[in-house]
């Protein structure tokens, strides 16, 4: 079965499309078993017998009393290789100077949208590749594509959330040029993409002002993994009960490093600051990370 | 549900490890998993019969030793127990803090056979 879309069939697997042509680039379970690392780690296990009838989780079952019982102290990281796939696409980041975000938020709060206004005022100065993370279609990346942004659509299925194999796959497609930035959209949730590390630079929680000033203490995984939060449509706050400084005073609590810019990304309200904090970042790479 | 990835996570580890020890299968895996690492125990249930199956671990036993979150003050030191990421310093209110335990997510060893 495969662990990321948990779908039994080859239907439904992650895919990773090209915009307009739709074609698919890989078949269905090369996200999670096509590349062959060597993950062979010898952490010095060791191996020593179990004691049959002395230990605290007694639970000899008849048919396995005449076999010899081995215990592994194995110590593992059961992230351990999402974890190292990230390692590896961040020292490719690293080499070639991309500053590489992950876009993080629920479905609904404008991540594309501020994406696609970011492209838009920036891309003369800044050369910007998109790997766009959805459960299904290829809407946006074909909003992007429009931007004439190179972009690059994974399928997650019934996936909820991107993983580092994933977008080591993706990046491979994209031939990103060095000295570039790398925004990568996950998957529209607020829970689970906060668990895997793709590799990026900064994380970037963008939660929208009709979504509630307790959105960080009721999903606070999330907000505290994150470096960046973007608040967007702050335009319609005064239509809305949202007290944004009890919002920010909320995900300040559950992560007190957290760097806030406030905007609307259709109206283009408070995106300078944001763009300041980009260029700036974006050329810090070579020697900050 | 991403606990379906963190199960295929497990998995892979035991067939990892129960091949390399030249072992058949696994009569019991030990986790570790903190209170803060994001897993929802009952997910956690839910995936395991459809995760193991046909795998070493199909009939193997599980022992899940859950780590309680613990935080230390960055502001006055104290160490103090964390349930949610929010909590602030009992001692002083802070909410500067580092998570010193319940992040763990392990496999922690396997008997195998």
């Amino acid at each position: 079965m495969c662990g990321t879309c948990g779908c039994g069939s080859e239907e439904n697997g992650p895919k990773i499309l090209t915009p307009t042509l739709g074609k698919e680039t890989h078949d269905h379970h090369d996200h999670s078993h096509g590349h062959s690392h060597d993950h062979d780690h010898h952490h010095g296990h060791h191996h020593h017998h179990h004691p049959h009838d002395h230990h605290h989780h007694d639970h000899n079952h008849g048919h396995d009393h005449h076999q010899n019982k081995t215990v592994l102290e194995v110590e593992r990281d059961i992230l351990q290789q999402n974890e190292i796939m990230a390692a590896r696409n961040r020292g490719y980041f690293d080499a070639k100077g991309i500053f590489a975000l992950n876009l993080v938020s629920s479905p609904g709060s404008g991540k594309t949208s501020l994406l696609e206004r970011t492209l838009k005022d920036l891309k003369d100065k800044i050369p910007f590749y998109v790997i766009e993370g959805d459960q299904q279609t290829l809407n946006d990346a074909n909003r992007i594509a429009a931007l004439e942004v190179p972009v690059i659509q994974i399928n997650t299925g019934k996936g909820c959330h991107l993983e580092s194999d994933m977008i080591h796959d993706a990046v491979k497609k994209l031939n990103i040029a060095n000295d570039s930035v790398l925004m990568i959209e996950n998957v529209g949730n607020l829970v689970c993409p906060s668990m895997f590390n793709l590799g990026e630079h900064k994380r970037v929680v963008i939660v929208s002002t009709t979504e509630g000033d307790d959105k960080p203490i009721k999903y606070p995984d999330m907000f505290h993994t994150s470096d960046i939060c973007i608040i967007n449509k702050i335009d319609l706050a005064p239509y809305l009960d949202t007290n944004i400084e009890e919002l920010k005073e909320n995900a300040l609590r559950v992560n007190p490093d957290l760097v806030f810019f406030e905007v609307s990304a259709t109206k283009g309200t408070g995106m300078e600051q944001w763009y300041g904090w980009l260029k700036e970042n974006a050329k810090l790479v070579p020697e900050k990370y | 549900m991403h606990e379906l990835s963190v199960a295929m996570g497990i998995v892979k580890i035991a067939e990892d490890e129960t091949k390399k020890a030249k072992a058949e299968r696994v009569t019991l895996i030990e986790l570790e998993i903190g209170k803060l690492a994001g897993v929802e125990f009952e997910s956690l249930d839910f995936v395991w019969p459809s995760a193991v199956k046909d795998t070493v671990l199909e009939n193997a036993e599980r022992i899940i030793d859950v780590k309680e979150g613990l935080g230390k003050c960055a502001d006055c030191d104290a160490i103090f127990k964390i349930e949610h990421y929010y909590d602030s310093c009992p001692n002083c209110g802070s909410n500067l803090k580092g998570i010193i335990q319940g992040k763990e997510l392990r496999v922690k060893a396997l008997e195998v056979v």
